[in-house]
């Protein structure tokens, strides 16, 4: 499945947003999900609803964390 | 003198009318102890993609116990705006927003046609929106008829620190203003706070002054006394201008002849 995601289209095997995000963050360590959201094709798609949240292809995946701003 | 003078955003009681960027800073210490310096209750912070070559710094977690206010900067459309500020609202549980919607990469003016629009979307949508926007009181106007819950005026251009370009406009938006204004970018050093606080500001929010300082901690502490005094001072109300001099000693029984 083509999906694009942080505007980098790639491979992925991820069947839900859940899976994405795991995928996505395998190495990185992080404590929560705290400070972080998923947009889907332009809506954001609410933590809890994250595992059922079924992934087709070409869908456009934002992954977004809060950091140091002005 | 009583430091504690709340102002009011969308009702809620901000203790401090100094509201601090955390972009720029040396390091992740001198971005706390520099927030911890300012007494700031309000920090603003970013809304970016993850980088999956390393998770970077947790400010979050850092600064966990003050009032996050995610900003959208970078955007430049109101349709880009309105999802960051989804985005934002999502990582952080905050519906407030700091709206900054750009026209021009060079001077990081805002594009008042997209600031507009995605001002009315985000009111519709339930957020309390405080627009980055020019030191125009038509512009400002409109935003506040939009629902903003303060409007955020330009000293001058971001990161520029050149202060207060248009004193005279800043004073008529503060004294016209139903909203809160919150001065915006450009200030440089303490005395540019105190002179927006002056003016009638509500609050000045600020970011490259403290970060880039040569000492942020101290310069923290500096535009926390910066806009007490300035503030002070308004409530105070300053003696008019005169172009002679008017001596301030008795002129009855001078000494000599």
């Amino acid at each position: 499945m083509r999906l694009n995601v942080n505007g980098e289209a790639r491979d992925s095997a991820s069947a839900t947003l859940a899976d994405l995000w795991r995928a996505e963050t395998a190495g990185l360590e992080l404590p929560t999900p705290k400070g972080f959201a998923i947009a889907l094709n332009g809506a954001v798609v609410s933590r809890g609803a994250w595992a059922a949240t079924a992934l087709n292809d070409g869908d456009r995946i934002e992954i977004i964390r809060a950091m140091q701003g002005g | 003198m009583n430091e504690h003078d709340p102002f009011t955003i969308a009702g809620t009681a901000i203790g401090s009318r100094l509201l601090l960027g955390t972009a720029g800073y040396p390091n992740q210490r001198i971005l706390r102890d520099a927030v911890e310096a300012s007494a700031c209750e309000i920090v603003t912070v970013s809304v970016r993609r993850i980088s999956l070559k390393g998770h970077g710094s947790d400010t979050i977690g850092l600064l966990a116990g003050r009032r996050f206010l995610p900003n959208t900067a970078g955007c430049e459309t109101a349709r880009d705006a309105v999802l960051t500020a989804e985005l934002a609202r999502e990582a952080l549980e905050t519906h407030w927003i700091k709206l900054e919607v750009i026209g021009d990469r060079e001077t990081l003016y805002p594009d008042i046609g997209e600031l507009l629009e995605a001002t009315r979307q985000l009111v519709g949508r339930g957020f309390v929106v405080l627009p980055y926007c020019t030191d125009d009181p038509v512009v400002c106007r409109r935003l506040a008829d939009l629902g903003a819950a303060a409007v955020m005026p330009m000293g001058s251009l971001i990161g520029s620190g050149m202060g207060v370009a248009n004193p005279a406009n800043l004073e008529l938006i503060c004294r016209r203003s139903e909203v809160p204004v919150i001065v915006d970018a450009g200030i440089g050093t303490a005395s540019d706070a105190v002179i927006a606080m002056e003016l009638g500001a509500a609050a000045v929010l600020l970011n490259t002054a403290v970060a880039k300082a040569n000492d942020p901690v101290s310069m923290a502490l500096a535009m926390r006394h910066a806009v007490v005094a300035g503030r002070q001072a308004y409530l105070a109300g300053r003696i008019p201008r005169r172009g002679r001099a008017e001596p301030s000693s008795p002129q009855l029984g001078l000494v000599g002849s």
